[in-house]
């Protein structure tokens, strides 16, 4: 008889990489369903198309560093960023944009670094940042939600995807878009003057953040992640909107309940903030690394360049990650101060 | 002089640098003379990584000697006894590449210590003067043994024992040496059974 | 009712303890041979006492402690000494220790014992003496010699003893089943152990989920003042340090001891040996395994002598090796696997795991980190695993030692929540090791400097000391000879100069060359050599020598002939060969 010789612990919990990635995959399906509903077939086909490029980018990587592509497609870590990066992007975006992005996450912020769990930086908003600096003008190009235009079916969206110089686009500012171009209103005015507000911020963004939002609540739930990144970026986003809200100029930037419903907030804050492998380890440093994403998220939102701004405060927040890192180490046991000896 | 100036722009550059340099570089050479570091620490820096073994295999009588020459340039590489380990240990401390292990000087053996084997030995003391750290015990016309704890293992009494009645043993390799080894790295071992790759190795 | 404080992290494994409780304790008998390895215990191996071939009784004591950190060891049945030799050993290396092996007679003859009449008659140091003598080594898993424990730091005073009945480890039910039938005597071992430490307070520390013993427990506790506590189940609570949280809410400083901060903690098997020791007599002999899992047909409890294979053990509970893979000792998440089944019980055996193949799979390749977080959540030492990883494949051990690997108990909580599968606890070990042996060269490497160091100065001091004398000498015949010319006779130096050029002279011109020629080939080297022996020999010869000198002599001449003829041999076949 031959006995097998490991090292202790013989038994294993029953989680695996694989069946975390599903989930947040899963999490996801309401988001999309959301934006389906209000802005057509474009994110879905987006999201579909992307993961294609993504499993077939995957592949090709595996394959050149010399492993079999068979075990880490298993991981569905592909999937998940390719999904990420398909709800980012514009709804009717070209098929080309949506390639160039996922190439740029998986090969560039992915593998370029050695893989899963060694990239530094969110594959995802890697490539996202990458096609807003490339292509600004496809990438601010977002379509109107129901209600004000005629919302476009699946044939639509797949023309626009595949064959985008036949498809005529109809295209409008985005509610962030609208308030960072006047700042010389009240908020009033511009909910009156433009007709993309709806209850609370923009309409569609504001059922698609619930939606995000509950997405986010189940994976919690399933304890996938904990709460203190997420909720550390919404809690400082909303205390940054409290704190320079003047209680109605277009300047102002908007109250807090509008950023918090407002653009990629929610699906920022549950599905990109908490990408473990490129955020802060220790629950302090999660804290701290959540609240400082809110921050930047509103200081680029409100005097930045760019009418959204959950990207670009990930990829600065994940440059901070080791620094954070290092500074909230938590205290071991048997020792009175946190990190070194006692 | 404004005028001057203002009319030759190249004058203003001129006056600008050389007015700032006089006075950083009269700064720094205060903060030479004022913060000068006494001795040359990186020799230490150095002989603390040097095994200690004082072998000579690298050709100096010692390690510091070899520390003080590494100092000015000597290559890293001719220390049999710290292996490549050592040698890493000397290029991350001087950023430099880490050659391989000069096979010129030596190569890496397993540790030992000399054992003498005491019914042969006529207690001539040649080992005890050859010993650099003075782990030999014994007199003239006495049998001499050998401090365990304390050789390291140079081989240099060896070569003058008249009888050859010192042996270089091993260190045992028993339960005592034992210990858990890394795994395999991660990515290595994907496309093989995690049973059959170490350390999940089988025993009969 | 006392507060029961927490611990950071822990996990809820399944428990799968049912299996082996469903029967009372069961003796194992006596084996045909026990196999008894020197070094049970943490610390110094026990030095045997006894020869191949003696008769021994149960009992009798057969190897002493020899060192502080050492227990003696006793023969567990009569018989007579097989052999004293190397066995494998259940360690996780799998390799073999000096063992003493007996062949039992079957007649479990006692040596003459007998316990002390009153306890509380007995001085401290008396006691301890008695635990020591025993054997007593810690019986929860760690091993660590009772009486070195409970003998504690001089000065400190415990103002709590901890027994520990927590039992956390999935699948171990042998203190539990000891707690259910032998409440009585843990607490009669309490009492000695509260005599013997005088602490304020006794805590009997166990995890809700063993409702029995508890009641076992209460009922033999009452009006001694001992406390049962119970608390809720999570692994690990039954690590020293954690219990000690929980009960205490307090916090055993880093690389410190329980004693420390007045705490002694002791396991509830080991308050029975205790017991055995001083009211009976009993050395240490036996213990209780549970041996379980769902390769043996009847999972049960055994009290089981020291020595016994665990062949036989599996044997008695009915082992179908058809089905097992692995065998661990001790439980699924601290044990260590079995390089065999010929390996001895011991006093750290508390189970035996024999697992089906399903019951416990064979961990899936690790994949990548993701830096999840799951590890740091479960660590509880409140370390971070995921960055501990990240250092040791780096093998960057200052950061490991700042992120406090030292604190990591190595409970494995972190590789169970691994949703990667990452044998993370390896990891962990393996860097502690690496970091153990560098600071060991390095401790060794400084001292051999300072040895060198102190040589050289002494060669420089000696070097000085002839220069000084030369010196001195050359002063004295310079004034000799300033005083010779003065009386006008021959200049002493001058002529001794002229001497030594005569007598060099002449050695010139018998072709005596002083300088050796340089070291060149071994061969060389060995004639030289011979040629260097020979005339020592002829030397010693001379000069009529000791005859143990010249026999060496003669011997090294003899034995360099032979060197010199192979090597010689050797060269003229490699020419050979060259020439071909």
């Amino acid at each position: 008889m031959s006995l097998i010789r490991i090292s202790s612990p013989h038994a294993h919990g029953a989680t695996s990489t694989s069946s975390v990635m599903r989930q947040v995959l899963l999490a996801t399906l309401p988001g999309i369903a959301v934006l389906t509903y209000f802005f057509g077939f474009g994110t879905l086909v987006n999201v579909l198309w992307a993961c294609l490029v993504g499993v077939a980018c995957e592949t090709l990587a595996v394959s050149l560093r010399g492993h079999s592509p068979g075990f880490y497609l298993k991981d569905y870590s592909v999937l998940v960023t390719s999904v990420l990066l398909g709800i980012a992007l514009p709804p009717y975006a070209p098929w080309w944009l949506i390639g160039i992005g996922v190439a740029a996450a998986v090969l560039m912020a992915k593998h370029l670094y050695g893989g899963l769990g060694f990239n530094p930086f969110n594959p995802a908003m890697v490539g996202y940042v990458v096609l807003l600096i490339s292509f600004p003008v496809q990438m601010t190009a977002w379509a109107p939600p129901r209600g004000l235009a005629e919302v476009p079916g699946l044939w639509q969206a797949l023309q626009a995807c595949f064959l985008p110089a036949s498809y005529d686009a109809v295209t409008m500012a985005t509610p962030l878009d609208v308030l960072r171009q006047n700042d010389g209103l009240l908020m009033e005015d511009l909910w009156q003057q433009t007709a993309q507000f709806g209850r609370w911020a923009g309409i569609g963004w504001e059922w698609a953040n619930l939606a995000f939002l509950a997405g986010g609540a189940w994976l919690l739930y399933r304890r996938i992640f904990t709460w203190h990144a997420p909720l550390a970026m919404l809690g400082a986003l909303a205390l940054m909107a409290a704190l320079f809200y003047d209680g109605g100029s277009s300047a102002s930037g908007g109250s807090p309940l509008f950023h918090l419903l407002s653009g990629a907030t929610m699906f920022g804050a549950f599905f990109i903030v908490t990408d473990p492998v490129s955020s802060a380890v220790s629950v302090r440093g999660r804290l701290v690394f959540g609240a400082l994403i809110g921050v930047l998220v509103y200081l680029i939102r409100v005097w930045g360049n760019y009418p959204d701004a959950v990207a670009f405060a990930v990829l600065i927040a994940n440059f901070a990650a080791p620094f954070i890192d290092h500074y909230t180490q938590p205290r071991s046991y048997g020792h009175r101060k946190t990190g070194g000896k006692p | 002089m404004a005028e001057l100036i203002a009319q030759y722009p190249l004058l203003a550059a001129l006056v600008a640098l050389v007015g700032l340099g006089a006075p950083f570089g009269a700064l720094l050479g205060f903060a030479a003379v004022r913060f000068r570091t006494e001795g040359n620490p990186i020799v230490d820096q150095i002989n603390a990584v040097l095994p200690q073994t004082q072998c000579g295999q690298c050709g100096y009588p010692g390690c510091r000697p070899y520390a003080e020459a590494i100092a000015n340039g000597e290559a890293i590489n001719k220390c049999p006894p710290g292996g490549e380990a050592g040698i890493q240990a000397l290029a991350d401390l001087l950023d430099v590449e880490a050659p391989p292990l000069d096979a010129e000087h030596g190569e890496e053996k397993v540790k030992s210590v000399a054992f003498i084997r005491e019914d042969e030995c006529i207690g001539c003391t040649k080992c005890i003067q050859a010993c650099p750290v003075d782990a030999i015990l014994g007199a003239a016309k006495q049998m001499h043994t050998v401090i365990v704890s304390e050789c390291t293992g140079c081989d240099l009494c060896v070569e003058p024992c008249p009888v050859d009645c010192i042996d270089m043993i091993p260190l045992a390799e028993g339960l005592q040496a034992w210990h858990w080894r890394l795994p395999e790295p991660a990515s290595r071992n994907l496309d093989i059974i995690a049973t059959d790759s170490e350390p999940t190795e089988r025993a009969a | 009712m006392r507060r029961v404080y927490g611990f950071h992290g822990g996990i809820h494994p399944a428990e799968n303890k049912h299996q082996s409780l469903r029967s009372p304790i069961r003796d194992a008998g006596i084996p045909p041979q026990l196999t008894l390895p020197l070094s049970q215990h943490i610390g110094a191996p026990s030095r045997p006492l006894v020869q191949v071939g003696e008769r021994v009784l149960k009992g009798q004591m057969i190897a002493e402690a020899s060192g502080y950190v050492s227990v003696p060891l006793h023969a567990p049945s009569s018989g007579t000494i097989a052999a004293i030799e190397d066995r494998p050993i259940p360690h996780p290396s799998g390799l073999s220790a000096p063992c003493i092996v007996i062949d039992c007679d079957g007649r479990d003859e006692w040596i003459e014992h007998s316990g002390v009449a009153d306890f509380r008659d007995c001085e401290a140091t008396e006691l301890l003496e008695l635990i020591r003598s025993a054997g007593i080594a810690g019986m929860g898993g760690a091993g660590f010699p009772a009486a070195v424990k409970l003998a504690g730091k001089p000065g400190a005073s415990i103002r709590t003893l901890i027994i520990n009945g927590t039992e956390c480890e999935p699948y171990i039910t042998a203190d539990d089943i000891l707690m259910q039938e032998r409440a009585t005597e843990i607490l009669e071992g309490i009492a000695i152990l509260r005599h013997l430490l005088r602490p304020e307070d006794v805590l009997l520390g166990v995890e809700d989920n063993k409702p029995a013993a508890i009641a076992a427990l209460e009922a033999a506790a009452a009006g001694t003042g001992v406390e049962v506590v119970t608390f809720p189940t999570k692994y690990p609570s039954g690590g020293e340090k954690q219990l000690i949280e929980i009960l205490t809410g307090k916090q055993v400083p880093s690389g410190g001891l329980p004693a420390d901060i007045g705490i002694v903690c002791q396991n509830v098997g080991t308050a029975v040996a205790v017991s055995d020791a001083i009211l009976r007599g009993r050395p240490l002999l036996s213990r209780i395994t549970t041996v379980t899992g769902e390769a043996v047909a009847e999972p049960q409890n055994f009290e089981v002598l020291l020595g016994t294979p665990m062949q036989y053990l599996l044997d008695l509970a009915g082992f179908r090796p058809e089905r097992c893979e692995r065998l661990v000792m001790g439980g699924p998440m601290m044990g260590f696997t079995l390089a065999g089944t010929q390996v001895p019980v011991v006093k750290t055996s508390n189970c035996l795991l024999a697992p089906g193949v399903t019951e416990l799979p064979a961990p899936p390749p690790a994949q990548s980190c993701i830096r999840c977080g799951l590890c740091a959540e479960a660590c509880p030492a409140s370390l971070l695993p995921q960055q501990l990883f990240w250092f040791a494949q780096g093998k960057e051990f200052e950061k490991l030692e700042q992120h406090n690997l030292f604190d990591c108990i190595e409970c494995g909580a972190c590789s169970w929540v691994c949703p990667s599968h990452i044998p993370l606890v390896q990891y962990y070990r393996a860097s502690k090791a690496e970091i153990l042996l560098l600071r060991r060269d390095h401790e060794r490497a400084e001292q051999a400097r300072l040895r060198f160091e102190a040589r050289q100065a002494r060669i420089a001091r000696e070097e000085e000391e002839r220069e000084a004398k030369r010196a001195a000498r050359k002063q004295a015949a310079e004034k000799r000879a300033q005083l010779a010319a003065a009386e006008g006779g021959e200049d002493p130096i001058q002529a001794a100069i002229e001497r030594a050029k005569a007598k060099k002279a002449a050695q010139q011109a018998n072709g005596d060359t002083a300088s050796p020629a340089p070291a060149v080939a071994p061969l060389d080297a060995l004639r030289q050599k011979l040629a260097k022996s020979e005339q020592r020999l002829a030397q010693g010869r001379e000069a009529g020598e000791d005859a143990k000198i010249i026999n060496a002599l003669e011997a090294t001449v003899t034995r360099l002939q032979g060197k010199l003829a192979e090597a010689e041999a050797d060269a003229a076949s490699a020419t050979e060969a060259e020439t071909r």
